[in-house]
């Protein structure tokens, strides 16, 4: 059995040696590199079961007290290296498009960190899944937002794509600066910066509480900007819409898993504190009700399927935050509120990978990324098309697809917690997901395609889509494994609910 | 075995997608899918009844009693015929398609998978899930084959359904969450004995039987979540009409009849604004289907917009029948059930064959077609009739019994004041389809209805099935109700 660590440890080793390689490689194709990189990444994923895992050790002069290896980060370390060989596999097809951005000499040329800084991206999540340390959360949060900064300004010669990469430098900067802030506050509050003893201090701190309601608003809007909550969005569309594709799946995906995984962990100590709970969790509401709102009313009118599955993903963080929001129901029916999240965000993964996947497709066969790219896309690629209906179909929530069971335990932690206006706005957003996703699926069979030459589909593609597809059904009927992993393990968030 | 009869057209579907097989594989699963339903009918055993042929995995989920379960009992034996019956006869009337008749073949026996998990399904999830699962080619088949406003048809069903669904999915929820935490369980059967045992306070059922009754009435085109029936149904390709409107609405009264009489009887008499219950909000609520939709119905000047209204309309009578709480009404609703979606097929398939014959289904344009197409003709009267409610068949054996409910010695005053409005509904019924079939087939016999050619070969005894097991039903009304009666006892227990 390996340590929790030593996944950390093989994902950086591997983006140090292969970006050594790719500096003195004389060869201008890259695609080796990302090869190696997505086969090495399945080796590490393989070996992720094969570790026993080790919750933290609190107590002084134990090292690896910042560090849990425990049960549920072991889940979402595999959700972050499924997801990051995704995105390399997404890489590969999106190339063709990317070597037109690039001001070089030769096709293919600078390329390369292309397919390697993802993997660094993949270890800052992986450490932020077992950061129970403030300061060992932050570093792990920057590290995944410093490699996106570089990611999504990628493509230098796309006025787009540099525009996506300013408003996101200058957002994240801001926000971070909110978290930075928010944690020295904490700091100055309790002098500690582990969660489990913040959480002690702060249970029993005397006085006003004003100062522990400003800290957490702090921290709120810091990572309200990360996971795309309202009113910290603004900057989700242009972003998500300027990035190259891949990155714009590994946005969406990754940083709101980060996102959300980090506030979870960050909330759970203010949860101790009963005088200001009822404050935070109406705050929570507030917040949930107008993301739910925005997200999907706005998604309504887009034109351009990225931007579309951008206020998409604002609309499924409006869903998360929902059933955070719902977080002092106490147990009942299904699972705590960490399991449901930790099961929503694995669906999420899932169906927007192969959301992604197609979008990259048939952007880098077709002119563009608006909805009518997509038109009479059945008779070009029926295959396709198949896995465009199993994504849109589970990102609105039609059942026996994965991401119905993630709607399903939204509702319950919901209608448990009597939350009666979030189930109405819940009932109305799903209608328009219904409408908005389906404009997808309308596109594809009712309309005649504007181009007609068919789209081939590498086989490394092939089989990825084929496996997301299968994912999403698998379960869609069996969350088991998922689920039981989730909670045989206790996350200590859920714990919190009760 | 259950799971066999669900995989028959999952698997010709997939078949169908990936390109093998052509329109006799439909065929074939279609006819294989009600030999194995007739099989299943006759070895039942209705001395022991019950759920049998079950079927069960492990809990899908930790720590819940969630699994993928299968068994019927009498009542989904008579849907699951229902099911099977429509199905054979909705393949017959596929259109000739030039292209992607694959991708239609595929989609049509998705929808009849969908009703049949729902039917079978002894899990609640899955008796959910399956029925949504019918949404997509649903709404892929109207949009992409259908006549008229077609996508506007199709987006307009699919947005209704989808919140209905969802409303009804918080009431599932809200249902379980009523229960205590130890008896918590997707199980129909477990539910079943629970729900005889009462387990629910009186005051606290009033919420989820308000979210169940709306999600399942926009499901069923209650009136006044109506509006979506008609247009999708006068849009969709015949065998869309066809199965939607005959079988899968049928799925949410099947729901009333599993979860909410049981559940939440006491629901019913509680009082909700000033002194009218539930009860009588629900009855002000068929009337609605019954009188106001009846009347709208006989307004329509198209064939197509007349038969889907008139299937909204005698969605009235269904539920009064449920509302009625006493076994005679209840056995007359869901043998009305059975019979309203075999007669509104058949009406659907007839209307379909003389669209493709005329292109127009205005009345002003059609007129004497019993001439030249006399085997539809006689098959649109017997429907027609049935529908009406004429002795002979088994809707009026159904009706006859709804109405005795709503008249029984427990029915309150509002209750026997529905019923006696209601009744009116079999004139207004009656105005309409006979108007109908005199503006359709009787009369002089337009230019084009001459030229016409009668329905021939197999596509007959398809469509003849449904009339003939609507007079089989209509002489031997008993035979049908001895299924259905152990269930519905426990319902009301």
């Amino acid at each position: 059995m390996f340590p929790p660590i030593s996944l950390e440890i093989l994902v950086l080793a591997l983006g140090f040696i292969l970006l050594l390689a790719e500096s003195f490689s004389n060869s201008t194709n890259k695609r080796g590199l990302a090869h190696i990189a997505i086969f090495c990444l399945g080796w590490i994923f393989a070996i992720s079961f094969f570790t026993a895992p080790t919750p933290a050790t609190i107590g002084a002069g134990s090292y690896w007290n910042f560090y849990s290896g425990d049960g549920v980060s072991l889940v979402f370390k595999r959700i972050a290296l499924l997801t990051t060989i995704g995105v390399l596999v997404l890489a590969l097809d999106y190339e063709a498009a990317l070597a037109k951005l690039l001001p070089s000499a030769h096709v293919g040329a600078g390329t390369g960190e292309f397919y390697i800084l993802p993997l660094f991206t993949c270890a800052g999540l992986m450490l932020m899944a077992s950061a129970v340390d403030l300061v060992m959360a932050f570093a792990a949060l920057e590290l995944v937002t410093i490699s996106f900064y570089v990611l999504v300004a990628y493509a230098r010669r796309s006025h787009a794509s540099l525009e996506a990469g300013v408003k996101y430098l200058i957002l994240g900067a801001l926000s971070t600066g909110f978290i930075v802030y928010g944690i020295t506050w904490i700091f100055g509050l309790t002098g500690e910066t582990h969660f489990t003893k913040v959480a002690e201090k702060l249970a029993h701190l005397r006085g006003d509480d004003t100062a522990i309601l400003f800290a957490f608003l702090l921290i709120l809007v810091g990572l309200g900007f990360k996971v795309a909550a309202v009113p910290f969005q603004s900057w989700v569309p242009d972003v998500y819409e300027g990035a190259p594709t891949p990155v714009t799946a590994f946005l969406s995906v990754g940083s709101k898993a980060a996102g959300f995984l980090l506030f979870l962990r960050v909330l759970e100590p203010f949860l101790g504190v009963h005088s200001i709970l009822p404050k935070v969790l109406q705050v929570l509401a507030l917040v949930a009700g107008a993301t739910l709102i925005f997200g999907n009313l706005a998604a309504m009118p887009q034109n351009s399927l990225k931007r579309l599955l951008a206020y998409s993903s604002i609309g499924h963080a409006g869903y998360l935050l929902t059933a955070i929001a719902c977080i002092g129901a106490g147990g009942g029916l299904l699972l705590g509120v960490g399991a449901t999240v930790g099961y929503y965000l694995f669906a999420y993964m899932l169906m927007t990978l192969l959301a992604f996947a197609v979008l990259t497709l048939v952007s880098v066969n077709s002119k563009g990324e608006e909805i009518q790219q997509f038109n009479g896309l059945s008779k070009r690629s029926p295959f396709l098309a198949f896995a465009m209906v199993v994504a849109m179909s589970s990102l609105a929530g039609v059942p026996l697809t994965a991401g119905f069971y993630g709607k399903f335990l939204v509702f319950a932690q919901i209608i448990q917690a009597h939350h009666w206006v979030l189930l109405s706005l819940g009932v109305i957003t799903v209608g328009a997901g219904f409408y908005y996703y389906f404009r997808v699926v309308a596109a594809m069979y009712w309309h005649d395609p504007q181009e007609t030459a068919p789209i081939t589909v590498a086989p490394l593609s092939k089989i990825t889509i084929s496996l997301l597809i299968a994912a999403i059904f698998y379960f869609g009927i069996n969350p088991n494994p998922v689920l039981s992993a989730l909670r045989t393990s206790a996350p200590s968030v859920a714990a919190a609910a009760h | 075995m259950l799971t066999t009869l669900l995989l028959i057209p999952i698997v010709t579907a997939a078949a169908l997608f990936l390109g093998f097989g052509n329109r006799t594989w439909a065929k074939g699963s279609a006819l294989l899918q009600l030999a194995l339903t007739l099989a299943l009918w006759f070895r039942y055993d209705q001395a022991k009844a019950g759920y049998q042929f079950i079927f069960e995995t492990n809990p899908l989920f930790p720590g819940v009693d969630l699994r993928y379960s299968v068994g019927v009992d009498g009542l989904s034996l008579v849907m699951l015929l229902l099911t099977a019956l429509v199905t054979v006869a909705a393949v017959w009337f596929l259109p000739q398609l030039e292209k992607r008749a694959n991708l239609f073949d595929g989609s049509v026996l998705l929808i009849s998978a969908g009703a049949t998990g729902a039917f079978l399904a002894k899990d609640l999830f899955f008796f959910y899930a399956f029925h949504e699962l019918a949404l997509v080619p649903t709404f892929l088949l109207i949009g992409l084959f259908g006549s008229g406003e077609r996508q506007a048809a199709a987006w307009k069903i699919t947005i209704y359904l989808g919140v209905g669904s969802i409303v009804l999915l918080a009431g599932l929820v809200d249902l379980l969450m009523a229960l205590p935490v130890s008896s918590r369980t997707f199980d129909l059967q477990a539910l079943q004995q629970l729900g005889a045992a009462h387990m629910i306070p009186a005051a606290a059922q009033i919420r989820p039987w308000f979210l169940l009754t709306i999600g399942f009435g926009i499901l069923i085109s209650l009136f006044p979540f109506h509006s979506w029936a008609a247009p999708a149904y006068a849009s969709a390709p015949t065998p869309v009409a066809m199965l939607h409107s005959g079988v899968l609405k049928k799925f949410g009264l099947y729901g009333m009849v599993r979860l909410v009489l049981p559940f939440l009887p006491d629901a019913f008499h509680q009082p909700v604004w000033g002194n009218y219950t539930a009860q009588d909000l629900l009855l002000l609520a068929l009337l609605g289907n019954i009188l106001y939709v009846g009347l709208v119905t006989i307004s329509q000047r198209k064939l197509d917009f007349m038969i889907g209204y008139s299937s909204v309309m005698h969605m009235g009578y269904i539920f009064l029948g449920l509302a009625s709480l006493n076994l005679a009404g209840l056995s007359g609703a869901c043998l009305l059930m059975f019979a309203h979606g075999l007669s509104v097929a058949a009406l659907f398939a007839v209307s379909g064959s003389l669209r493709d014959r005329e292109g127009s289904l205005n009345f002003d344009k059609l007129g004497g077609a019993s001439k030249s197409v006399p085997f539809l003709g006689i098959c649109f009267a017997m429907a027609a009739f049935a529908s009406i409610g004429l002795p002979g068949f088994a809707n009026f054996a159904s009706e006859t019994m709804v109405f005795f409910g709503g008249f029984s010695p427990g029915a309150t005053s509002f209750q026997k004041t529905a019923t006696i409005l209601a009744l009116w509904g079999v004139v207004i019924s009656a105005v309409y389809m006979l108007r109908a079939y005199k503006a359709v087939f009787l009369g002089q016999p337009t230019a084009s209805s001459t030229k016409w050619t009668d329905l021939a070969g197999s596509a007959r005894f398809a469509l003849a099935l449904l009339p003939l097991t609507l007079l089989l039903g209509g002489v031997f009304p008993r035979y049908f109700l001895s299924y259905l009666k152990p269930t519905l006892e426990a319902a009301l227990r």
